[in-house]
């Protein structure tokens, strides 16, 4: 019954460069990583094989256990904040006309800023000498120092993460507002829905998959987030702007503990795998009822 | 219930073309009305102005003497049926249904026996629980007609080509639905539509409007027997209607000398641009010379199942002749094309004579 079918070996040929460049460009890299989180080395040419012990190691380490919940409640943050207030901006965009252009770009202005630039940008608007944001905080009255003062300092990144990042979140609801056809509105004036039952019965529910992208994006790069907190308050005071890629880069370079920088980079590796599993599972059943 | 005037109503969208063009007309109250077009004719906009989504740059609106024109959608006793259905996706179809009261403020025991009832007369009974937008395209037609006719104070319908994205096979049955729906609750029915099929079976009055205003008011049998310009006469009917180029000659009008007797009974005013106007359906095909018959060429013979379509030319002009049944006959064989008197119209200037 069953008919073989044809092998043709040179169809490896056509395969073989994408083989090769993903080997090279990913797979063989992790598995340096791999190797290094089973060993202990201890010189070029010393290493012992430690099994699993970097990992246990890792898991329990009380540092890093803060430093996991300072970094979920600063995307959380992220995401509560910029959400509503992209989508915010995204309806009081306006919709057509040179206006709206020019909106848009303005709009997308830190976004086109270099990450470091972004972080020195901030590191001045704060300081309390010669700041705007610092000096007339001071001027009211406010004790505000970031450098100083952990709340302060974790205030400030998580301002200066919004007003980078709220700009895309409001672009993207924009395009999603924008598709939403004119006839929705118009029957919900015939309707005679109010303004609030129109965003929560026609914008909300049309934005929704675009959203669940935001949700996606804004939550993978906040929770990689590496280089603006590094500008502005290189982690501190103390470690209370220390996230998870700081804290790893330390470990790795700083430290040149490369046996639990190893195990470390794979358990975070496998944080936002599975975080990045579950919002596209949510997004792909979010389709899947709109077929 | 609304007697519906248009007071010289006129519709711009800036620049200097009408969208639509300045118009009196009278929609009675109770009326089946279709508004037939080609696409950009300004039906959409006409029927917008009506709804109050559009604000007119010229002209008011009244509903039963009452002036409407600067009152917002929601204050007008007016629904609207898109081209595609429009339902909330969140909400099940009992919710939306309900939203048009909700958002009047009605108490909630006065909306479920309200809803239950517009439920029951669009057969949506069954499916009040379920979330609307799973369902198919028809039945979420009817819940956007639905949330129409759940206000009482409605008076009349705007159906913005409903049935766009309608399968075929169902078509239909809403299309009886909604004239099942005008003679229960007498509503004044205004459906903008360029499938005259569409508007021909469903309307009392045919609304044929053309660049911007209107070309003819009349019954389907009025627009089909006796259009009122050569626009109407070649939009209305498949095929169109033949024009016949023609000249005056005497006291009658003649095709290349030969006389033919036509329906208008007043001398043309002006004679330099005539033709005759007259329905493929009533084109005779003879074998011998008469009065009121032109020697004529076939050209083409196509049977169209039911009916044959016959291609003549007579003396270098083109004449279709829709036949019952399938004669044979033979290409370039010459014939006399037979136009009937009383189905003969005379256009003058693209105008018929009466």
């Amino acid at each position: 019954m069953s008919t073989r079918k044809p092998v043709n070996p040179r169809g490896w040929w056509f395969v073989a460069p994408v083989l090769v460049s993903v080997a090279f460009s990913a797979i063989i890299p992790l598995m340096t990583v791999v190797n290094y989180s089973v060993q202990d080395i201890l010189g070029p040419s010393q290493r012992v094989f430690v099994g699993m012990e970097w990992f246990k190691e890792v898991l329990r380490d009380p540092d890093l256990h803060a430093t996991l919940l300072r970094q979920i409640v600063f995307s959380l943050a992220v995401l509560a904040l910029e959400l509503p207030l992209g989508v915010g901006v995204a309806l009081l965009l306006p919709a057509q006309g040179w206006r709206s252009s020019l909106a848009l770009v303005i709009c997308a202005l830190p976004l086109l800023i270099p990450f470091n630039v972004v972080g020195t940008i901030w590191q001045i608007f704060g300081r309390t000498d010669i700041g705007l944001l610092g000096h007339t905080l001071v001027l009211l009255g406010i004790d505000y120092n970031y450098a100083q003062n952990p709340l302060d300092a974790w205030l400030t990144v998580l301002l200066m993460d919004v007003w980078h990042w709220t700009a895309l979140v409001a672009l993207l609801a924009f395009a999603a507002l924008r598709a939403i056809p004119q006839a929705y509105y118009h029957a919900a004036a015939i309707d005679g829905a109010s303004r609030w039952a129109v965003f929560r019965h026609i914008e909300l529910p049309k934005m929704r998959p675009v959203l669940l992208i935001a949700v996606l994006l804004r939550f993978m790069d906040s929770f990689m987030i590496y280089t603006e907190p590094f500008v502005l308050t290189g982690g501190g005071p103390g470690t209370a702007t220390t996230f998870l890629s700081q804290s790893l880069t330390q470990k790795a370079v700083g430290q040149f503990d490369l046996g639990p920088a190893a195990a470390f980079s794979l358990v975070y590796f496998l944080v936002i795998l599975l975080v990045c599993f579950v919002l596209n599972n949510a997004m792909r059943d979010a389709g899947k009822e709109d077929a | 219930m609304a007697r519906i005037d248009l007071i010289d109503l006129a519709h711009t969208y800036g620049g200097d073309a009408w969208a639509l063009k300045p118009m009196t007309m009278r929609w009675e109250d109770g009326g089946a009305y279709a508004l037939l077009g080609p696409s950009g004719c300004g039906k959409s906009t006409l029927l917008n102005l009506i709804s109050g989504i559009r604000r007119p740059t010229r002209g008011r609106i009244r509903f039963d003497d009452r002036d409407v024109t600067d009152l917002p959608p929601e204050a007008r006793s007016i629904a609207q049926v898109f081209q595609f259905p429009i339902v909330y996706d969140t909400m099940t179809v009992f919710e939306n249904l309900a939203f048009p009261l909700r958002n009047r403020g009605w108490d909630r025991s006065a909306i479920r026996r309200r809803v239950q009832e517009i439920g029951e007369l669009l057969e949506l009974t069954p499916d009040l629980d379920r979330r609307a937008r799973g369902l198919s395209a028809e039945a979420q037609q009817k819940i956007s007609l639905g949330r129409g006719l759940v206000r009482p104070d409605v008076s009349a319908v705007l159906f913005d080509e409903p049935l766009t994205v309608i399968d075929p096979h169902v078509k239909w049955l809403l299309r009886r639905k909604l004239k099942q729906i005008h003679q229960q609750l007498r509503l004044s029915l205004i459906y903008v539509t360029h499938d005259q099929t569409e508007a021909l079976t469903f309307a009392d009055v045919v609304v044929v409007m053309n660049q911007g205003e209107i070309a003819q008011i009349g019954s389907p049998e009025a627009l089909f027997e006796a259009p009122q310009d050569r626009f109407v006469g070649d939009f209305i009917g498949s095929p169109g209607m033949n024009f016949i180029d023609c000249e005056w000659g005497d006291d009658a009008p003649r095709v290349d000398g030969v006389p033919v007797r036509t329906s208008a009974r007043d001398v043309p005013a002006n004679r330099t641009t005539l033709a005759l106007g007259i329905r493929p359906e009533y084109v005779g095909v003879r074998d011998a010379p008469g009065p009121n018959r032109l020697p004529a060429t076939i050209l083409s013979v196509r049977d169209q199942g039911l009916t044959t379509l016959v291609e003549l030319e007579v003396r270098g002009r083109r004449l279709r002749a829709k036949l019952p049944a399938a004669p044979a006959m033979a290409t370039s064989s010459q014939v006399y094309a037979e136009l009937p008197a009383e189905r003969c119209g005379l256009y003058a200037q693209g105008r018929r004579q009466p």
